[in-house]
């Protein structure tokens, strides 16, 4: 079965445009990882289309546009997709509550390794405030979940 | 086709490949100077991507700016004729001192100060890494922007230029916790060094003795040392002294002068020297256009 993988890409591009969107100063604490949720969705959906290469791609574009040190996002976002790839079979099987828990750990395990790699470039302190995406994320999955699945269907992206 | 590896390699390998890179790309990216160029190079390739999450923003201010009422338009017209006004007369006083310092300096021997090149910039509606005060702002490579190059608002110093892109650049405020800059105060020329808290409110000066003249209130200038910034313009003001005998230097509060919180227009200096470059080159000081200088200089060349 051939598909058309464009919306893939797409989904990524829009995935990065919302990383950077500027947000009002109280809602910016509470960015959900917009990019991790749209490639764990794809990692998971077509684990060979989308995999840590994809993942260490967009993750240097993501670090252009921040402006941190080059490998900081493609690192953090390798780990989890590596992850994903390796049990997607397991996390489809899983229901939405349990889904969305298993995002929230690694949302927070992509947030604990961007903050190492920035401590060890560039000592910051560590506050509770940085892992509020994750809790965001969480609350977002189940919908980006259905919206791209829905999208999955429609496009018959494979 | 469509996978950045080729089939062949096992999820393992590609993960171990990626991490390797990512950790590569990190140590050059902090360790070695010379690929900033490499960077400012992919940095233009993405920027369509900071020109479509600037749209919204853009678009915003854009139908504002258009269906502001009339009686506004005539109100700021009003207020800024008077501003020009009084800035005017001011000025006037300041071109009659100018000239007096001149000449005072030419009975010294000392060497004339520069008008420096000025230009405007905007700020960019993008948001950057949370760890980090940067921002970006519309100019580039294309308009002659540099790195280390000094940005302004029309009250401070607000950071310099940290990335140059084609069409748009980075910019390190003062606030961030990596930054710090060389100033003197303007009261006694006492030269100290503001540095960056992470707080867009709030900086420090470290290693301040105890018996050092400042006072509350105090005004920090840039000095110009350590030849990053130009000399000469406010960067902040003493806010707080605690002066406890125990600690080794006494503490020192400041505020930054440029307003780090509500950035909209930027104003970006270039330093006396490429300035002079310029002059020399029989270029007129006002031109904002960089290709003006390159072709002036190449004309220059072939003439010798």
């Amino acid at each position: 079965m051939r598909g058309n993988p464009a919306f893939i890409y797409i989904s990524i591009i829009v995935g990065l445009v919302l990383q950077i969107i500027p947000m009002p100063a109280q809602a910016d604490l509470y960015r959900p990882d917009w990019l991790l949720l749209i490639l764990c969705y794809w990692a998971m959906a077509l684990p060979n289309r989308v995999s840590v290469g994809v993942a260490g791609v967009t993750g240097v574009i993501l670090d252009l546009l921040y402006g941190t040190a080059l490998g900081v996002h493609s690192f953090a976002l390798a780990v989890p997709i590596f992850i994903v790839a390796t049990n997607y079979q397991r996390m489809r099987n899983q229901s939405i509550l349990q889904l969305a828990i298993t995002i929230g750990i690694l949302s927070f395990i992509y947030h604990l390794i961007i903050y190492w790699l920035q401590f060890w470039l560039t000592s910051i302190e560590f506050r509770f405030i940085y892992l509020w995406p994750s809790v965001t994320s969480v609350l977002l999955w189940p919908w980006l979940f259905w919206l791209l699945r829905r999208f999955r269907r429609r496009f018959k992206v494979a | 086709m469509n996978e950045v590896f080729p089939r062949g390699f096992s999820l393992l390998t590609r993960f171990i490949i990626v991490l390797i890179f990512s950790v590569a790309a990190m140590f050059v990216d902090t360790k070695v100077e010379s690929v900033s160029t490499l960077r400012a190079y992919l940095t233009s390739l993405v920027s369509p991507l900071q020109y479509i999450a600037d749209m919204p923003g853009a678009v915003l201010s854009w139908s504002a700016s258009r269906f502001t009422s009339r009686q506004q338009l005539l109100e700021d017209n009003e207020a800024l004729t008077e501003r020009i006004t009084l800035m005017s007369a001011q000025l006037q006083r300041f071109r009659i001192l100018e000239e007096e310092n001149k000449k005072l300096r030419r009975l010294l021997d000392a060497p004339i100060k520069q008008e420096v090149r000025k230009m405007i910039a905007e700020l960019m509606a993008v948001d950057n890494n949370p760890y980090s005060h940067q921002i970006v702002i519309n100019k580039g490579a294309i308009d002659g922007v540099f790195e280390g190059q000094s940005v302004l608002d029309e009250s401070g110093i607000v950071g310099q230029v940290m990335e140059v892109g084609t069409t748009n650049s980075r910019v390190l405020l003062i606030s961030d916790v990596t930054h710090a800059i060389p100033s003197r105060i303007s009261r006694n020329n006492v030269t100290v060094i503001v540095s960056g808290l992470g707080q867009l409110n709030e900086l420090a000066l470290e290693h301040v003795p105890h018996s050092t003249d400042i006072k509350v209130g105090d005004i920090l200038i840039s000095s110009g040392l350590g030849n990053v910034f130009v000399e000469g313009y406010p960067v902040a003001e003493v806010s707080e002294i605690i002066r406890d005998e125990s600690q080794p230097f006494a503490q020192v509060s400041v505020k930054p002068l440029a307003k780090l919180d509500r950035i909209k227009y930027l104003l970006l200096l270039w330093p006396e020297e490429i300035n002079e470059a310029a002059e020399n080159n029989g270029l007129n000081q006002s031109t904002n256009n960089s290709d003006e200088i390159n072709d002036v200089s190449g004309e220059n060349q072939n003439e010798r």
